[in-house]
């Protein structure tokens, strides 16, 4: 909504409040001004000039030589307008004048001729082009007659005004109209409101002779009137009521489409006039539309019906959609001569819904949707028929023809004074709350504890006490609320196990040099079905989406983490090593309930894990980093020796460095090096992934953390050096090492694998080192030797390895 | 044999002086102290002596090894010592040389801001709550005082799954929740942080993903001075002890009274710029006393019960306080942008 300030002057003495302060006002109080406009941003020198003389120039057949009063001077300005005369007031902008477009006017001879000033158009003078009246373009501005020359052309031209632009919440409707704001302000200020005072003659003929109204559809159309007005001469409107219009966002038409939007901008009402000759009846009807029904609409477009679109007819041919658009052929043109002007109300919904699958949102429909102040709906009528008696000399005939009846809205709201400080933590007393309640314009009836207050019909937003409230704390001034802590029982608040834990591994993540990425939970139906721990069916589609590229939810987080890792070397950034901490999207059996959510841990690595540059060390990302970082993960949590690496193939992995991550018998988890055909298809360098239920990392072990005293004993360390097949994994020997030791073996580690010389072909060698600890006494050689024959007997028989000699 | 003692001495403390390294020293202990030495052998002829000449002539001669033996000894350490300056020298290496890398990795801004908000709330009492992300129209709407055909929840700006579940577009069904868990029974102090989405194109400042914290303040008795208390106390500690907060009337659907919140600009600490475009105060969250129905729908008595919510951006959060321009970037993942936040 864009509120001129001088317009509200109208309503209320602004004389000695800046529309700074006004806006600060209104700002503070809830209807938030989101900028203010000028016109004219220190434009001087613009004058009211007679046009005392004009001769053609001599040298150019389009110029005029204009012999011009701008008060104190004449100047001689010469014109290219074809439209200036003499005796004409008009527009001057004296030399000097730095106009809108850094246009600077200076005294200058044109073809011989000096010319000392100029002669302005409106979108000279800083209206938009697209915002002027068909008759105000491409022509000088003329000023009415009883301006002065020499006094301030903007003054009398309203581009002295401010323009605010309101940002209104939506349960504000009723500051959509200058009546509205000039309400609120007048509570802020505490200022009077004077009303427009709408009276107009009546001619002796009935409205009622000339025109009937009949509804069929009482629920869309609680209440229509109808008005005739005529005698109307059609013509550009007055320059006060076309700057007006423009100043709110409405460009001007004629007389008699400008009223009834100056009516809608000072009412919120609503109007539409049709000509009442063209109407093709003298009857109203109005009833929803028929399939396949037409309309031509004043934009000139043919438009097809739904029929659940609400229509006034003329009994047989739609003339307009209520509410939204007027019909063609029914349209006020410049020879009308008899107005038949329409105020009613629509139901909120059926406008919305038209508006909106039409495509067609106006001033109009918008506030239909927000629903009207149903006691201003007769009254903007008459404030219309003022104005077009006065604009257009049009004359009003008796009474307007009805239909439906407008409700006396009665609604009332108890206040109490107790409650009211309770909630606000203030110590307000009663002369107080009752003075503002009164500078609201509520009416309040004091019934002992408490207040009856009767709303008005422009306020319906007010329904329940705390409504009141709200409006008694604005008004006060949120400033003035005390600044207190809550007095109830303290509690002290703490992160659950889960959500530390998940701290705990993100920062240990961080702590291996991975950087946390967040990436988006929508995907395309592809990237969906990519990388997913276990199979399923499928993903979860949403019913709208916007683009194909967000469609579906994921259910792996390692895509997009490769889409980061691509954008990144796309941009020389050749070392990546992302994660991601976030859900995924499971569907459940029944459609209407809610996915299973899960949380999983992610990520993608590629490049140099560790780069020492200038000494040349270098460490490229391989399976062994990614696996110790996974490793240390299940450490943090205390898992390490439930979780188990199987080899495994799986689509878009490498089929020889993939490795499930299995715990109490399934799969949560998996990591690995990319697929070389995957890698080179999407553009990336080598490139490793993987990714956890998080529920395995993140669940809390119950068991309770307890101290082990350290030993009091020597431990005694032997190293062994194994041959075995090459294919037997790693894994096997270290648990038949570990089961053959026995209760003694404190900790074992490989310190080398190897193959080649040496070593028989299809065989490797790896060398563990064991340590051994008994913690009630000192182990003896002996001791150890026995368990040394007992593993070597262990590894030969169950697996056929030898110890390397 | 005085003199012959005394020529020896003379010339051992010159042989001593003269020698260039630890090898030719040796030589000279050899000649003048070892058994066949040239002292050694002036002691030989001793026997000659008479009784009272022996000793003092044995007194000059200790006197002489001894004034030889400790040149001897400091010409050695003059030796190490310039032998370990050598050495030393040698190893020299360029400090200015970059060190050995630690691995270092970094937490995602967003997490950061959610995480220090947290802590603040933790500290004032709150706890943390977390709901699903998609959610039941019944939660994500209805129990939040959005009915259905009510002008805030139109479908266009949702993403629906199905007739009856979204993609939540705020955490407030966390406290929706939360609430109906609680059966009536006060208090409840929670925040709710998380992903919500909404249908809007992805440009600077909109994107279809982002994160919000919302929470909730139910107890008896609870005024919205404390809801200025509350966040008097969180914007101080946030953004600084010198910055001030002012409350403006708003309009939310499930809070009446409502309130925006201001905060004193950090730019220009208040004068005006273009950044609070010149009003001194930027917004950063949208709050209010919990709306009657709300706490009705949800169990709770609103005769006895009341409270606060509120509502803030963490994307909004981080670009206020590290001066981000685009919203995307939290969603690129450039490592440029993620190693920037390596010391939060
Ligand atoms: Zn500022």
């Amino acid at each position: 909504m864009l509120v001129s300030y001088q317009w509200l002057a109208d309503y209320i003495d602004l004389s000695d409040v800046t529309p700074e302060e006004v806006a600060e006002y209104l700002t503070r109080g809830g209807v938030e001004v989101d900028r203010l406009h000028r016109y004219h941003n220190g434009i001087e020198g613009v004058v009211v000039g007679e046009v005392l003389e004009t001769s053609p120039h001599p040298e150019a057949e389009k110029l005029t030589v204009c012999q011009v009063d701008v008060g104190e001077n004449t100047n001689q300005i010469i014109c290219g307008a074809n439209n200036v005369t003499k005796g004409q007031k008009v527009v001057v902008a004296l030399p000097g004048t730095i106009l809108p477009g850094e246009k600077n006017i200076t005294e200058t001879t044109i073809r011989g001729e000096t010319s000392a000033g100029m002669i302005c158009a409106l979108d000279e003078l800083g209206f938009s082009e697209r915002m002027l009246a068909k008759s105000e373009q491409d022509k000088i501005v003329e000023l009415p007659n009883d301006t002065v020359p020499g006094s301030d052309a903007l003054e009398i031209l309203g581009l002295n005004d401010v323009i605010m632009e309101l940002d209104l919440t939506p349960n504000r409707p009723d500051c959509l109209n200058m009546l509205g704001v000039a309400y609120e302000l007048s509570a802020l200020l505490d200022r009077p409101i004077h009303l427009p005072e709408n009276e107009h003659g009546v001619i002796r003929k009935n409205a009622a002779d000339h025109i009937t109204v009949e509804v069929t559809n009482g629920e869309d159309v609680p209440y229509y009137g109808a008005k005739v007005i005529d005698e109307v001469t059609v013509a550009p409107s007055p320059l006060w009521l076309q700057t007006r219009l423009m100043a709110a966002g409405i460009r001007p038409i004629n007389n008699i489409v400008d009223i009834t939007n100056y009516v809608l901008l000072e009412y919120g009402q609503p109007l539409h006039a049709f000509d009442y000759d063209r109407f093709g009846s003298d009857q109203i009807v109005t009833r929803r539309a028929k399939q396949n029904e037409t309309i031509r609409t004043l934009d000139g477009q043919e438009r097809t019906l739904f029929e659940q679109d609400v229509l006034i007819t003329n009994g047989e041919e739609p003339v307009a959609m209520a509410g939204v658009m007027g019909g063609a052929f029914s349209e006020v043109q410049s020879n009308t001569r008899t107005v038949l002007l329409e105020t009613a109300q629509f139901d909120a919904l059926r406008v919305r819904q038209t508006s909106k699958e039409h495509g067609l949102r106006s001033e109009a429909s918008q506030r239909f949707e927000k629903g009207l102040d149903f006691e201003r709906i007769p009254e903007a009528a008459e404030r219309a028929a003022t104005l077009m008696e006065q604009i257009t000399g049009g004359v009003v005939l008796k009474g307007t023809v009805e239909s439906g009846e407008l409700p006396a809205f009665e609604q009332e709201v108890y206040l109490n004074l107790g409650r009211l400080n309770v909630r606000l933590g203030t110590e307000l007393g009663v002369y107080e709350v009752e003075t503002i309640l009164i500078r609201l314009g509520l009416e309040v009836t004091d019934i002992g504890e408490e207040w009856r207050v009767r709303i008005p019909s422009r306020r319906m937003d007010i329904t329940i006490e705390e409504d009141l409230i709200e409006e008694v704390a604005r008004l006060y001034g949120y400033d003035h609320i005390p600044t207190t802590l809550p007095t109830g029982a303290r509690s002290a608040g703490a992160l659950t196990d889960e959500q530390k834990r998940r701290r705990k591994i993100r920062r240990y993540l961080e702590s291996t040099g991975m950087q946390e990425a967040i990436t988006y939970s929508l995907t395309s139906a592809q990237k969906a079905d990519e990388f997913l721990i276990n199979d399923h069916d499928q993903g979860i589609r949403v019913l709208m989406p916007m683009s194909e590229e967000r469609e579906v939810l994921r259910r792996s987080l390692i895509p997009h983490l490769l889409d980061a890792t691509l954008h990144n070397l796309n941009r020389q950034l050749a070392n990546v090593a992302l994660f991601e901490v976030g859900t995924v999207f499971f569907p459940t059996a029944d459609e209407n309930k809610q996915p299973e959510e899960r949380l999983h841990i992610g990520g993608t690595l590629s490049g140099q894990w560790y780069h020492y540059a200038w000494n040349g060390e270098e460490v490229p990302v391989d399976f062994y980093v990614v696996k110790g970082i996974v490793e240390g993960m299940l450490q943090q949590a205390g898992k390490e020796q439930k979780a188990k690496f199987r080899a495994r193939k799986r689509d878009g992995m490498h089929p020889g460095r993939t490795a499930d991550v299995i715990m109490d018998g399934e799969v949560v988890g998996f990591l690995g090096q990319l697929h070389p055909a995957i890698q080179e298809e999407r553009g990336l360098a080598p490139t490793f992934v993987f990714e956890l239920n998080a529920a395995t990392v993140f669940t809390v072990n119950n068991e309770e953390l307890r101290y082990q005293p350290l030993p009091r004993f020597p431990s005694i360390r032997r190293d062994m050096a194994v041959v075995a097949d090459a294919n037997i994994a790693a894994a096997e020997i270290e648990s038949v090492i570990s089961e053959a030791a026995g209760k003694w073996l404190e900790d074992i580690h490989l310190f080398d694998v190897y193959e080649g010389e040496n070593i028989e072909e299809g065989k490797k060698s790896l060398a563990y080192s064991l340590l051994f600890l008994n913690r009630e006494r000192t182990l003896k050689d002996e001791e150890i030797a026995n368990i040394h024959e007992d593993i070597v007997a262990a590894l030969k028989t169950r697996l056929g390895a030898t110890l390397r000699h | 044999m005085i003199e012959r003692l005394q020529e020896l001495e003379a010339e051992g403390l010159a042989a001593v002086r003269a020698s260039e390294n630890k090898k030719s020293l040796e030589q000279v202990r050899v000649q003048f102290l070892g058994k066949k030495g040239a002292i050694t052998e002036v002691l030989r002829g001793m026997g000659q002596l008479s009784k009272e000449e022996r000793p003092t002539v044995g007194q000059k001669a200790n006197e002489v090894r001894e004034s030889i033996q400790t040149a001897i000894a400091e010409k050695t350490r003059v030796f190490e010592e310039e032998e370990l300056e050598q050495r030393l020298e040698k190893e020299e290496i360029d400090v200015t040389l970059p060190g050995r890398p630690v691995q270092q990795g970094s937490t995602h801004p967003l997490t950061a801001v959610v995480e220090e908000i947290e802590d603040i709330f933790i500290g004032l009492g709150f706890s943390i709550t977390e709901g699903p992300e998609v959610e039941l129209d019944y939660f994500n709407f209805e129990m939040i005082n959005l009915p259905p055909n009510h002008p805030a929840r139109d479908m266009q700006d949702s993403f629906y799954i199905s007739e009856d579940t979204l993609l939540r577009t705020q955490t407030s069904p966390v406290q929706a929740r939360t609430l109906q868990k609680h059966q009536g029974k006060g208090p409840v102090r929670i925040i709710c942080p998380g992903k919500v989405y909404r249908r809007d194109e992805d440009d600077a400042t909109h994107s279809h993903q982002f994160m919000q914290i919302e929470g909730l303040y139910v107890d008896q008795n609870v005024r919205m001075s404390d809801l200025k208390g509350i966040f008097d106390t969180f914007v101080k500690q946030y953004f600084g002890e010198d910055r001030e907060i002012r409350l403006r009337p708003s309009f939310f659907p499930f809070t009446e009274p409502s309130a925006e919140i201001d905060v004193t600009c950090g730019i220009c600490a208040g004068e005006g710029c273009r950044i609070c475009k010149f009003s001194g105060w930027i917004e950063v969250l949208g709050s209010g006393m919990v709306h009657p129905r709300v706490l009705e729908l949800n169990g709770f008595d609103p005769e006895v019960y009341s409270g606060f919510a509120f509502g803030m951006g963490v994307e909004r959060f981080a670009m206020l306080k590290y001066g981000i321009d685009d919203i995307r970037h939290f969603y690129t993942n450039d490592t440029r942008f993620l190693s920037q936040f390596q010391h939060l």
